[in-house]
């Protein structure tokens, strides 16, 4: 097995096969899985908030924000030329982790993120072929760019291929 | 003019380990009563930290954790969680209930999760009381919200909450451990910039 690429939060890693990444304990942030099956090029995005336009700021980190990190995901795929047409996702996370009431900002930052990562993937015209999303759960995501496979890992659940 | 965590100086990082100090002290008198037994504090630490390190700092970022969460806001905005591994939060629970009851798979009955849930409340609105009586401010606090996963993906939920601008959060950090006992938990307390310039304002600092 290849080495472990350890993708940090508000963070993305890419590369060639052989390669396998991973971002652990994955709450109400999302983990994107994007592949080019053919040549067997991909990368995994872990964002924590759903849109920098919420942030005036200009020096923002690209890769906190579903809007701004799966675009630039994408620009350096296709750099190692992958082709943009032939790129699907899988995407994993969004949790609620406390039961906090209606209302509260905190308690629907997951379904925020999942509706924004949704939304940029639609507007690129990217497939999503697979998603473990929701429920109150951390996940622990692997990518192999071998297969393609997304694998969540969780406490109280069993290991999901996707 | 403060803006980021990262710019606080070190008078100011004192004040706030003295807040963490009185706080967290105040919550250690209030564990020690519910467990009629000594609680060791730790010196309190002001971390100021990328996200990864932060998710980490507690012990690895899959280790299974009990987590109590308390929000706070009024003239305040932040949040208090009370951290336990699942074997601390266990042997607390033997000390207090007698019943062997257990949950599925090991895991805690209901009666101990809204025990430990209780605890964290109690610890919680100790720690936000000092900081009240201290500066006068009026905060009110939540009730208490429990969780029982990766260490990481609980901490995730303060860090979302506080690292929306910047790329550091600060949180400050007491370790409780009771000796007879061999039990150790953490409080660790967030809070919004704003409100940690005016709780150093009403102590008296210039920000």
């Amino acid at each position: 097995m290849s080495e472990l690429l350890v993708v940090g939060i508000s963070d993305y890693k890419f590369g060639r096969n052989p390669s396998v990444f991973v971002t652990y304990a994955l709450g109400s942030c999302v983990g994107i899985c994007l592949y080019d099956k053919q040549l067997k090029v991909g990368g995994l995005s872990h964002i924590m908030l759903p849109e920098s336009t919420m942030f005036s700021n200009s020096d923002i980190n690209r890769m906190k924000f579903a809007d701004t990190a799966i675009v630039d995901l994408v620009q350096d795929l296709v750099h190692l030329g992958a082709d943009r047409r032939r790129l699907t996702a899988k995407i994993a996370g969004g949790a609620q982790m406390f039961e906090i009431q209606p209302g509260s900002l905190v308690g629907t930052i997951g379904d925020r993120n999942i509706a924004s990562v949704k939304n940029v993937l639609q507007n690129l015209k990217i497939p999503i072929i697979a998603e473990d999303c929701g429920s109150n759960y951390g996940r622990t995501v692997y990518f192999d760019l071998e297969t393609g496979i997304m694998k969540v890992q969780s406490l109280s659940r069993n290991v999901r291929e996707l | 003019m403060l803006n980021n965590y990262d710019e606080l100086n070190d008078l100011q990082l004192d004040v706030l380990r003295e807040i963490g100090n009185i706080g967290a002290g105040n919550a250690a008198t209030a564990l020690a009563t519910i467990l009629d037994e000594k609680v060791e504090i730790s010196l309190p630490k002001v971390r100021i930290t990328d996200f990864d390190t932060a998710v980490n700092a507690l012990g690895g970022a899959e280790t299974m954790t009990v987590g109590v969460l308390v929000n706070f806001d009024g003239e305040a905005h932040g949040m208090i969680m009370f951290l336990l591994k699942m074997e601390d939060a266990k042997g607390i629970m033997s000390i207090l209930i007698q019943d062997d009851e257990e949950g599925q798979d090991g895991q805690l009955s209901d009666l101990k999760l809204s025990a430990i849930k209780e605890i964290g409340n109690i610890l919680g609105s100790s720690y936000i009381n000092s900081i009240s009586q201290m500066t006068g401010l009026t905060i009110h606090v939540s009730i208490p919200y429990i969780a029982i996963d990766m260490a990481g993906a609980l901490m995730s939920v303060p860090i979302i909450e506080f690292g929306s601008v910047g790329d550091k959060v600060m949180f400050i950090e007491e370790c409780f451990s009771a000796e007879e006992n061999k039990l150790s938990s953490n409080i660790i307390m967030f809070a919004e910039i704003e409100t940690l310039k005016i709780i150093m304002e009403r102590l008296g600092l210039e920000i």
